[in-house]
């Protein structure tokens, strides 16, 4: 209950500054989706969280513009949503009646985006800049395309398959015209076997016919 | 119902090997004919031929198309009254003449050549384009080996402030396959000229083909141990990761919800019937060939129905897998929609997260429509509808470029499924194209076109490269529709009508008599009652009803082809008509074949017309040499 007036009186110093207000030419809108990031661990969004805001934002600031000391007061917040989504405008501190103009603050918060998301633990997406566009990571490029290694080791393998087998059938042929005048020889003598030893009721083999038989062969 | 119509065929006994000649050969074991190592290796090479890609990615829309769980009906009775009595015929008639297709019809009678030469010209064309969708299948799964996937991301344009508007205006896959893949054209007429990388895909292809085919069956027979099995083995673990993904059993329940209705409907009989005529590969002489291997008792009648029934069976589980990984991928998009639109909605009203979610939505909506219709209008927020998600109708190429590669980066690993999915499809398509290389090769030395004496190796790296010299058409940046052209017109009307014929020619040439005698030979008994109605009547009237109903749609449409066009309703695809030179391409992609039936008859006629004389002197001599000489003859 306590934290809950505090809250409400800082918000009301911070809007005492009228010159924050919704679409104001000067500053940011900011949305942040903490249950969306975080789901069960989401943190909940009061104003000590708002006050880390303001000091990392102020940091932003320092980075981006040496020399000049930006606090926590210059950083004015108005317009708090149950959203959890608000305007910021940031003043000059060396004259609290100045305000930063929005180039300024936009390359500030560019510079630095990536340590105020990880203040909250959040990215890009879920801590949103209205109308600031994240730089788009740069894709990794490989210096030699996946595809075509694996096109190479495919290749390769077919390649070596092709020859070994153009080679085997060659060599095997080979074989077989180095067998056939030994067979022909095993051959004669088999016939020529089977003659001597064969039957007499087996009938007269007709040499003259086998004989025909290899020459039309070839 | 018995019809004697059988037309006369003379000197057919001259023409085939008799009875006691397959015996004596059987014993013999003519070396000269390659074998099948054993059964397991001859029913996976025809598994593998019928199953293709068709059964993963045309039959699963199919279904889903013509009313879920009620389509298997219609294929179930078109499988058993057309599908099984085509596949028991080309492998009876195979196993019996013992040669491929162009020898088969030609010892039929000389007439009929011309089917076999039909069956030649199909094989080649269809062979042509079926291994250019290997190769994109080849270059998507080079491109798996990496982590994060390059169709999960978009490219950054020139001066890295956002995405390219390709690829921005449609999505990451669609960009992927038609840009980066295909870079495709706008027109069918611009070629575009050769695209680097898709011409070394085409290599690839062509190269294992070749490795895999280079002795025929001797080298295939081994490869499809592997290419036949690996498939199924993918799509248990597909259906085991798809049945732990979320919303997977929205998109099987989806599949098989059955509509009664679509069963009235004339085009779910049509599709019914030619699907399971392309599903099996029929008319490519592919099986003819490998039936031809067998030994000559080998059981064709029971080879025939088991075939059927894995074809079917797979058709079935493969569906199941696709969609439940459908399911899938509806179901995250349309969270993904929810939970855009509900951002949407408490950004601008600047409600707390989580206050507003998927199931208070629509009464968030209507309240907030009725306070402040101004802010919703511009708003411009999305229908999510889990019914059109999940019918974004995907068939051929599109499932498996897109829808798939999309759900495979949503989940978790996904280079690891990306590579498997690939090398499933790879595998399927490398088993059917053994049988198409098949169906050219053995015609090709049938026809004696080129010397005998060159061996198998030489034959087949001819017919592969030449196949790869015409397939570079595809490899330009018209690629993708010169493919849908060839897949439309030389797979469709040419394979019917060879169906036909072969069937006409084996019951009414041949003789249903000589042929029922002859698997009495083979297997042992004569065909019963079912074979026989079948094969005189149903089949043949099924298929004439499927062929002019297709000519006639084919021919009454205006024919269009879907184009990806900038300019024009993208991102999805604007129908164009053709340009008027391309009638005479469709003329010969379906044409030629289907004509090259009567036009070799007349060849051949006239050809016995003016050389009859000569013929009549061959036949006088009756000398016992001559006679030697014609035995040597009937042997090959």
């Amino acid at each position: 209950m306590l934290d809950k007036i505090l809250f409400l009186l800082c918000l009301a110093s911070a809007l005492a500054d009228e010159r924050c207000m919704p679409d104001t030419p000067h500053g940011f809108q900011v949305r942040l989706s903490i249950k969306t990031a975080l789901g069960d661990e989401a943190y909940v969004w009061n104003e000590n969280e708002m006050f880390l805001f303001r000091a990392s934002l102020a940091f932003a600031m320092r980075n981006h513009m040496n020399g000049q000391q930006f606090e926590v007061s210059n950083i004015i917040v108005c317009n708090e949503t149950m959203r959890v989504s608000f305007w910021f405008i940031v003043t000059s501190p060396l004259d609290t009646s100045q305000l930063i103009d929005q180039e300024n603050v936009e390359a500030a918060i560019r510079q630095s985006r990536n340590r105020i998301n990880s203040a909250f633990l959040l990215t890009d997406k879920t801590l949103e800049f209205v109308d600031i566009l994240p730089t788009l990571a740069t894709l990794y490029t490989h210096p030699t395309p996946p595809w075509l290694i694996v096109f190479g080791v495919v290749m390769g393998a077919v390649s070596a398959g092709i020859i070994i087998m153009l080679v085997s059938s060659v060599v095997q042929k080979k074989r077989k015209t180095n067998r056939k005048p030994q067979d022909e020889d095993d051959d004669e003598e088999t016939r020529v076997k089977t003659v001597e030893n064969g039957d007499a009721h087996d009938g007269i083999h007709n040499m003259s016919f086998s004989e025909d038989e290899r020459f039309t062969k070839m | 119902m018995r019809l004697k119509l059988k037309l006369p065929n003379p000197g057919l006994d001259d023409r085939i090997p008799s009875h006691e000649q397959l015996e004596v050969m059987e014993k013999e074991e003519a070396g000269d004919r390659p074998k099948w190592d054993n059964k397991a290796q001859y029913l996976l090479t025809c598994v593998g031929f019928c199953v293709g890609l068709g059964n993963v990615w045309r039959f699963p829309y199919l279904c889903q198309s013509h009313g879920g769980g009620a389509f298997m009906i219609p294929f179930l009775i078109l499988l058993v009254l057309e599908g099984i009595p085509l596949l028991h015929l080309e492998f009876a008639i195979g196993q019996r003449l013992r040669k491929g297709s162009v020898g088969v019809w030609r010892s039929i009678n000389p007439y009929l050549t011309g089917v076999g030469i039909a069956s030649l010209l199909v094989s080649f064309l269809v062979g042509m384009y079926y291994n250019t969708i290997m190769a994109w299948i080849m270059w998507y799964l080079f491109n798996s080996f990496q982590n994060p996937l390059p169709w999960s991301q978009c490219p950054l344009n020139a001066n890295n402030t956002g995405y390219v508007e390709e690829c921005s205006r449609s999505s990451t896959v669609d960009y992927f396959w038609y840009r980066e893949t295909l870079n495709t054209s706008t027109a069918i007429d611009e070629s575009g000229g050769l695209q680097w990388w898709m011409v070394l895909s085409l290599v690839a292809a062509w190269g294992l083909l070749y490795v895999c085919c280079i002795r025929g069956i001797e080298t295939s027979g081994k490869a499809v141990y592997i290419t036949s099995t690996l498939p199924y083995l993918v799509l248990t673990i597909f259906l085991i990761r798809g049945l732990t993904l979320k919303g997977s059993v929205d998109g099987i329940k989806f599949l098989f919800t059955p509509d009664v209705n679509e069963l009235m409907n004339p085009q779910t009989w049509l599709d019914a019937g030619a699907q399971v005529f392309y599903s099996f590969s029929l008319a490519f002489g592919g099986l003819i060939s490998f039936s031809s291997y067998n030994s000559v008792h080998n059981n064709c009648e029971q080879d025939a129905v088991l075939i059927s029934l894995i074809n079917g069976c797979t058709s079935v589980y493969s569906a199941t897998v696709i969609y439940s990984i459908i399911g899938f991928r509806a179901t995250e998009k349309f969270d993904d929609c929810m939970s855009d639109n509900i951002m949407k909605l408490i950004n601008a009203f600047n409600y707390a997260e989580n206050s507003i979610t998927e199931s208070n939505y629509n009464d968030a909506l209507n309240y907030l429509n009725q306070t402040n219709p101004d802010v919703i209008q511009g708003l411009d927020l999305q229908t999510c509808d889990m019914q059109t998600l999940l019918s974004q109708g995907v068939e051929g190429t599109g499932l498996a470029f897109i829808v798939f590669t999309e759900a495979i980066i949503k989940m978790p690993i996904s280079p690891l499924w990306a590579v498997l999915f690939f090398i499933m499809l790879f595998c399927l398509g490398l088993s059917t194209m053994f049988g198409n290389i098949e169906g050219v090769v053995v015609p090709l030395q049938d026809l004696r076109l080129l010397p005998r004496s060159w061996p198998k190796e030489v034959f087949c790296g001819l017919t592969c490269l030449v196949s790869f010299a015409f397939g570079l058409i595809f490899a330009q940046r018209s690629g993708n529709y010169w493919l849908a052209l060839f897949d439309n017109f030389a797979g469709s009307i040419p394979l019917l009508v060879i169906g036909f014929c072969e069937m006409f020619a084996v019951i009414y040439i041949y003789g249903v008599d000589r042929f029922n005698k002859d698997i009495e030979f083979m297997v042992g008994h004569k065909p019963n009652i079912f074979w026989q109605v079948t094969w005189r009547v149903v089949s043949p009237v099924i298929m004439i009803v499927i062929l002019v109903f297709y000519f006639v749609t084919q021919v009454t449409k205006n024919l269009t082809y879907l184009v990806w066009d900038q300019e024009v309703s993208f991102p999805t695809l604007e129908p164009r008509a053709f340009p008027s030179w391309i009638y005479v391409i469709i003329f010969i992609l379906a044409g030629i074949p289907s004509l090259s039936i009567p036009i070799f008859a007349l060849f051949k006629f006239i050809q016995r017309k003016c050389c009859k004389k000569e013929k009549r002197a061959d036949f006088t001599v009756e000398t016992i040499s001559a006679k030697i000489i014609m035995d040597d003859k009937i042997k090959f």
